[in-house]
């Protein structure tokens, strides 16, 4: 199991077994919306801003 | 032999319904590519890159993205689920209530207006409350319960100033007093899958604002009604949105045709991932068919 540095809070983040590239975890610490850009080894970004067109 | 079948899947973020469908795609040793729609980009001159593709599965947030990515794919002569045409129609709210009125399928009473005057000049004629929605927009964002002349006033004028030039297509819509909940229901094809019921205390029921979902039986009556509103919008794989008025019955008030079931898979019990990956292998199929 991969544990990343949430990059607003500094809070320890352990991320699950399944977890892919470009999925959104929240900080559970201060709630911020971090994206997995990367594992082996895991790095994380600060999730996009939500975009006027985004939905389903 | 059927020649091995390649697939991409456009998307923007791996929420847990990609998850499901690459989870889909490898149980079945489907040979697939991920496309992250902010890494890739179109040669015009040189479309062969994506031609490798039997189809392409789009599941992209970003409507722009998406829609013009399924125009390249079209274009280009890739099979895309779902294809540009559906696209267009149900990202656009206004466009998905023209084709409506032309199939005779049941909506909510909607008006449409292109400046704040005309607008509020047909709010006050048709009676308050009613609700301004975004043509383009999702996920219950910006829609505006107005229950009087000053909110009117103050929206319209407040859109029109700070949103962008798709902000001033006013769609108006009659309120429905529905009895706190709506329907969502999965069509695939010619096949509608399952429904929910979203409900909420609020009188937007979409789950992304916190409704929460219960199995709704799928009566002939809103069997027949999801596919005839599909079929109008050109089909493939859709979430069509029932509202239940107090007076007219079932109304189709919109689809959804990139849609989240992130609430309605472990509701309904049933692998709607699974069975869109199906519906995209049959469309590659259909392709090297007819080649």
């Amino acid at each position: 199991m991969s544990t990343v540095s949430c990059v607003e809070c500094a809070a320890e983040i352990e991320l699950a077994e399944n977890t892919e590239v470009g999925e959104i975890i929240v900080c559970p610490d201060c709630g911020v919306d971090l994206e997995v850009t990367a594992l082996n080894p895991a790095t994380i970004e600060l999730a996009p801003m939500e975009q006027e067109d985004w939905g389903e | 032999m059927q020649p091995r079948l390649k697939i991409g899947v456009l998307y923007s973020r791996v929420r847990v319904e990609e998850k499901w469908i690459f989870a889909a795609m490898e149980k079945r040793g489907i040979d697939y590519d991920r496309l992250d729609d902010r890494s890739i980009h179109f040669d015009l001159s040189d479309p062969t890159p994506w031609q490798q593709y039997d189809a392409v599965l789009e599941r992209s947030i970003s409507y722009n993205s998406g829609l013009y990515a399924l125009r390249l794919l079209n274009a280009f002569g890739v099979p895309t689920v779902n294809r540009a045409s559906v696209a267009e129609i149900c990202g656009d709210k206004l466009m998905t209530s023209a084709l409506f009125t032309r199939d005779g399928v049941p909506q909510p009473h909607n008006i449409t207006a292109f400046t704040p005057e005309a607008a509020l000049e047909a709010i006050e004629e048709f009676g308050y409350p009613v609700v301004l929605k975004p043509v383009v927009g999702s996920w219950g964002r910006l829609l505006a319960k107005v229950n009087d002349r000053d909110a009117a006033e103050a929206v319209l004028e407040h859109k029109a100033t700070l949103g962008s030039v798709q902000h001033s297509v006013f769609y108006i819509q009659e309120y429905i007093k529905k009895p706190g909940r709506d329907i969502r229901a999965i069509v695939i094809g010619e096949r509608v899958l399952t429904a929910m019921y979203r409900k909420s205390d609020h009188w937007i029921t979409n789950t992304a604002r916190g409704g929460e979902g219960e199995l709704c039986p799928i009566t002939p009556e809103i069997e027949d009604l999801c596919l005839r509103a599909a079929k109008s919008v050109g089909g493939g794989v859709l979430a069509v949105d029932l509202i239940e008025h107090p007076e007219r019955g079932y109304l189709v008030n919109e689809i959804n045709h990139t849609m989240e079931f992130h609430t309605m898979q472990p509701v309904s019990g049933i692998d709607i991932a699974g069975e869109i990956v199906e519906y995209v292998m049959s469309a590659a199929r259909e392709k090297t068919a007819a080649v």
